[in-house]
């Protein structure tokens, strides 16, 4: 249901903020289905061998991990309908074990799904204009974008239209399907970075130049994995009819020099850190200069069609402040602190950003159960025009919260389990779901999440304690982006046993950094100790205004490390 | 030939469903107490050849050797972690997996 769908459109707080199918995507998603169930059926018969499947069932986005099957489920940029996230629910009851993991990369796990069943919920995707392509392999991966796309105050553009834009441009690309190694692209339009294009093989900013023309700022070469890099500027300001022909230029590049010889070595990152920025950029704007731009010059009619399906819902006019959320807060003090942690300003007056942790203290993060999701089904169509965000960080985003509507909002999520107010904070962890589910990990990530989370249980701590990114990977293809966090955890194996590796100092936005490493690896019981010593240590040095990020740059690590050292020497186990 | 240290039974995921499985005395078993340990390198090959062909058969995938202990009723258990994760579930959700079922201890 959209803006263009007037039955749609006659309920209130209908769905109109999506991408809707045309009949050449629908078609072509439910040809997909057709034949990865006529493939799932030849490798049931033995007419393929696992070999043969394997590519096959990648592409689908079904992976073979440590207990079962795991269908990873494209989320593009992130916004989902009311009606989709019920589908998710409906899913995980039928084919799964009640519960989904939402990803750092704004998809949706499941992690029971049998194969005979996958063409099936592949099937029930499909119904809802969804589907698993491009989840895994080699190949341009979904798209992501900035969790407050559309509704933050410091944002030039609304970034989803470039992401579904990009979307199509790289969805079966054949040029692009079989590339050195994966390729993620994340897009902004803010002027703050939550969508950590830093760290992205491609990173588009939408900036606006001094005619105040609409550009963007390409980033390349950045990435985290066992070799991690931030990215480079490679097109200071590309204009948008440019966009797709420079993106192009920087693939074909990527495909030509990219190493093939080695999978550890094969990401763009490499080849920019080998070859240096300024090679890749000559060789790219060689590439822009000599190639036939026509086919990809910018069709202003198809991206304005785009932007229409991802226009601003219907907002009404309202008073900047509401009486009701200033009044319900004094009255309920749980609220206001949600109010405070979990509720961000929106560029339309009297409306709000709201933050639905899925990181409940002790809780595994990102996963949400079927209930849960219908849930916030309910609320978003109750309160926030039928959408729905996923985050990066693992949670969901109710966009366009009215303020009047916040308490009632609250008590629903609080009823559902979902009201935890910790946007933000030391146990909003970032988490991979490591070697509780993963077959590369080395180590489990989401018992050390849970330890964390409870030892900082007390939320008037956390709130002391303030903005603080925790993330943790469980291995070194660190899709819990520990490399960019303020503090990062690297679950690894040393002598049979697990052993955690704490990095400081890692920056997942404009000013990225990746963390630098603490000391000697620690056993799973020693890191909330870590945590707690290096937490207590930040406020007693930071001054004013100082997130942990900040207090870190001002004083440098060593003092970080000597911490840690004397309290060794004071008898703590460290 | 690797070097045979420890006794080993033989670790695949089964193909319909992708559940973790263990080549027993007459076939596929869900209950890795029920695997078949090798207690010599000639076992190990005998086990592996079997795994060979059932991934031939399309029984099953992602089929390896894994090194056990044996307890004192006789029953292996994976010596390290990770095997030890898949012979019961994911330690985070105790609900679910093996050992939701009362399959692994």
């Amino acid at each position: 249901m959209t803006a263009h769908d007037p039955e749609a459109m006659r309920r209130p707080n209908a769905p109109t903020t999506t991408y809707l199918y045309d009949d050449y995507d629908a078609a072509f998603v439910r040809e997909r289905v057709a034949e990865f169930r006529e493939q799932v059926r030849r490798r049931l018969s033995g007419a393929l061998t696992e070999e043969e499947f394997r590519p096959f069932r990648l592409m689908n986005g079904l992976y073979l991990q440590l207990h079962a099957y795991m269908l990873r489920v494209a989320i593009p940029y992130g916004t989902l309908t009311a009606r989709q996230m019920r589908r998710l629910a409906d899913i995980a009851d039928k084919w799964d074990k009640g519960y989904g993991h939402f990803t750092t990369r704004q998809n949706l796990q499941y992690n029971w799904p049998k194969l005979v069943d996958t063409p099936d919920i592949l099937e029930a995707l499909a119904d809802v204009e969804m589907h698993a392509i491009q989840t895994s392999g080699n190949c341009i991966r979904n798209v992501t974008a900035d969790h407050f796309a559309g509704v933050a105050q410091d944002e030039i553009e609304d970034p989803r239209p470039t992401a579904e834009f990009l979307r199509q441009w790289s969805s079966l690309h054949p040029e692009f399907s079989f590339l050195p190694r994966k390729f993620k692209i994340a897009v902004t339009g803010a002027e703050h970075d939550r969508a950590a294009i830093m760290v992205h093989d491609v990173g588009l900013r939408i900036v606006r130049n001094d005619s105040g023309e609409i550009g963007y700022q390409v980033v390349a070469g950045g990435g985290l994995g066992r070799s991690p890099f931030v990215g480079k500027v490679v097109g200071d300001f590309v204009p948008r009819h440019d966009l797709l022909a420079f993106l192009e230029a920087i693939m074909r590049v990527y495909n030509r020099f990219g190493r093939r010889d080695n999978k550890y070595k094969a990401r763009i990152k490499i080849l920019v850190h080998e070859k240096g920025i300024d090679d890749i950029r000559a060789e790219v704007e060689a590439e822009f200069a000599a190639m036939d731009r026509s086919v990809f010059a910018h069709d202003p009619e198809e991206f304005e069609r785009i932007a229409g399906f991802l226009a601003p819902p219907p907002y009404e006019s309202l008073a900047r402040d509401s009486q009701m959320l200033r009044a319900a807060k004094l009255e309920t003090p749980a609220f206001a602190n949600f109010a405070d942690v979990n509720v961000s300003a929106h560029k339309i007056p009297g409306y709000a950003i709201v933050t639905v942790s899925l990181k409940p203290i002790g809780g595994v993060p990102g996963d949400a159960t079927s209930d849960q999701m219908r849930a916030l089904a309910d609320a978003s169509e109750r309160f926030g025009f039928g959408e729905l965000r996923v985050s990066h960080e693992q949670n969901i985003i109710l966009p366009h919260v009215k303020q009047d509507d916040l308490f009632a909002l609250w008590r629903m999520l609080d009823a559902a389990g979902l009201a935890t107010a910790n946007a933000g904070l030391v146990s909003d962890i970032i988490s991979c779901p490591g070697m509780d589910y993963c077959s590369l990990a080395t180590a489990r990530s989401i018992p050390i999440a849970q330890a964390i989370s409870k030892r900082f249980a007390d939320m008037s701590r956390q709130r002391r304690i303030g903005k603080l990114g925790i993330k943790i990977s469980g291995c070194i293809n660190a899709c819990g982006h520990h490399h960019v966090g303020a503090i990062g955890i690297l679950g690894l194996e040393k002598k049979g046993q697990e052993s955690y590796q704490i990095t400081l100092g890692g920056d997942p936005t404009f000013s990225a950094s990746i963390g630098e490493i603490l000391g000697p690896g620690v056993t799973a019981e020693q890191v909330p100790d870590v945590i707690e010593h290096l937490v207590d240590f930040y406020l007693a040095e930071r001054e004013e205004g100082e997130a942990f990020i900040d207090t870190w740059r001002r004083i440098g690590h060593a003092r970080f490390k000597d911490v840690l050292r004397r309290e060794g020497e004071d008898g703590a186990d460290i | 030939m690797a070097q045979f240290k420890h006794p080993q039974i033989l670790i695949a995921s089964n193909l319909t469903d992708g559940e973790v499985v263990f080549l027993g005395a007459s076939g596929w078993e869900r209950d890795h107490r029920r695997a078949r340990v090798a207690r010599s390198a000639e076992e190990a090959a005998a086990l592996e050849a079997s795994g060979k062909r059932d991934i031939c058969a399309n029984r099953v995938v992602d089929v390896y050797l894994a090194d056990v202990e044996i307890g004192g009723d006789g029953a292996p258990t994976p010596m390290h972690y990770r095997e030890r994760m898949r012979v019961k579930g994911p330690s985070v959700r105790l609900d679910l997996g093996k050992q939701a079922a009362g399959g692994a201890p």
